[in-house]
């Protein structure tokens, strides 16, 4: 089985990355109410052993796993891809030269 | 028109454009060149809805983005077979702020190709895709030279390997040499009956997670739930975390390349789960 850590600190990240995702009304939606059921539903139960616990806890760490990653990723793509081409006129400002202006537009 | 002729006419196009430059409301600048030109990216669309919810209909659930219903890009409705896949992509598009960034959606990607089909390939076809990667498995190519790569590859790659083998009952092995390993043809038979057993929305995540991770016996220790998806990562790049503990990490490369796969893997790894899944719940009345 995978090394998977607490099924409390998994649910905690989960919650952190949904707030991340809908601000201040995150207790409002939908995902927010299936997750925290689906910890409910799995919680107590007769077995010692239970599969779907464990199938549960994978796949809300997979999810966790993967709004993190989204998360860091755009954060990273706005701070070092994000900003475009430069244009023109900013190139020649990098080695300090001007473009030149023709009146009459190129040739 | 060949190829050629469309660049003249770019080309012609953009001499006797005015330099864009200074043009308001474009996004980034474009310098007039046909080559930019070629590559011209169209703006990004904003978001158009304020509300994003699910409804129950007769195919599945469906995404209503304000009051209109989601489709796919061949025009096709929404639908998917799972709940708990309709909330989560639901809250995809519920967290895009300003624009929408397709390139972030993995759940949606993966539902459009699921309902699109856009290859058209079939269940057999999919499976034999799937199986044939295990020619070039990552995991079966080891190097001789670093020898603390080697040994590297050695102690984390051979367990996992061991796993599937004891799995499924088969023999991989691995090998120095540039034709890889010699699959035997029964050890294919055996992943391509395996894999038959899931439905055609599972192996389009599967095809999906083995050719993100270059590896079909990382995808199968990932569905079996054997390794997390950052271990599968892990192993994945081993050379190139091996080569960025030797040489130091760049940030704007590395991380970037780190973080979008741990997001393609994690996505195909949950759609597979989810769409291969039927889970009841039978309350047991308490006896005392």
């Amino acid at each position: 089985m995978a090394a998977l850590g607490s099924p409390l600190q998994t649910l905690r990240g989960l919650l952190r990355e949904l707030r991340h995702v809908s601000g201040c009304a995150y207790r409002d939606t939908a995902a927010y109410r299936h997750v925290l059921a689906a910890f409910r539903a799995h919680r107590v139960t007769s077995e010692k052993l239970c599969r779907a616990q464990q199938e549960l806890h994978f796949q809300a760490a997979t999810y966790l796993c993967l709004l993190r990653s989204v998360r860091q990723h755009q954060a990273l793509h706005r701070e070092y891809h994000g900003r475009g081409e430069r244009s023109p006129e900013e190139v020649a400002g990098l080695v300090g030269f001007r473009l030149p202006q023709q009146p009459g537009g190129k040739g | 028109m060949n190829e050629q002729d469309f660049v003249a006419v770019l080309w012609a196009a953009a001499a006797l454009r005015a330099p864009c430059v200074g043009e308001k409301g474009r996004g980034p600048n474009l310098p007039s060149l046909p080559f930019q030109l070629l590559c011209f990216r169209p703006p990004e669309r904003k978001r158009f809805y304020q509300n994003v919810s699910i409804s129950q209909g007769e195919g599945g659930f469906e995404i209503n983005l304000d009051h209109r219903k989601l489709k796919t890009p061949q025009a096709k409705l929404f639908t998917v077979p799972s709940e708990a896949l309709a909330i989560a992509v639901a809250t995809e598009w519920d967290s895009q702020k300003d624009t929408i960034k397709f390139y972030t959606m993995h759940l949606t990607t993966l539902c459009n190709t699921a309902l699109d089909n856009p290859t058209q390939r079939n269940k057999g076809q999919l499976i034999r895709a799937a199986v044939k990667f295990l020619e070039t498995d990552t995991l079966c190519f080891r190097v001789e030279e670093p020898a603390a790569l080697a040994e590297l590859q050695k102690k984390e790659w051979d367990p996992i390997v061991a796993w599937a083998e004891k799995r499924y009952n088969v023999a991989i092995g691995s090998s120095t040499s540039i034709m890889g390993p010699n699959i035997p043809a029964s050890t294919r038979d055996i992943f391509i009956s395996h894999l038959a057993s899931y439905n055609m929305w599972a192996l389009q995540g599967i095809e999906y997670v083995i050719t993100q991770l270059k590896s079909l016996i990382l995808s199968m220790g990932l569905i079996d739930r054997h390794i997390t998806v950052e271990k599968a990562v892990l192993l994945s790049r081993l050379e190139e975390e091996y080569q960025i503990q030797r040489w130091g990490n760049v940030e704007w490369a590395h991380d970037y390349d780190l973080c979008e796969l741990r997001a393609r893997a994690a996505a195909g790894t949950l759609f597979v789960h989810l769409c291969s899944e039927s889970s009841t719940v039978k309350h047991k009345l308490l006896q005392d």
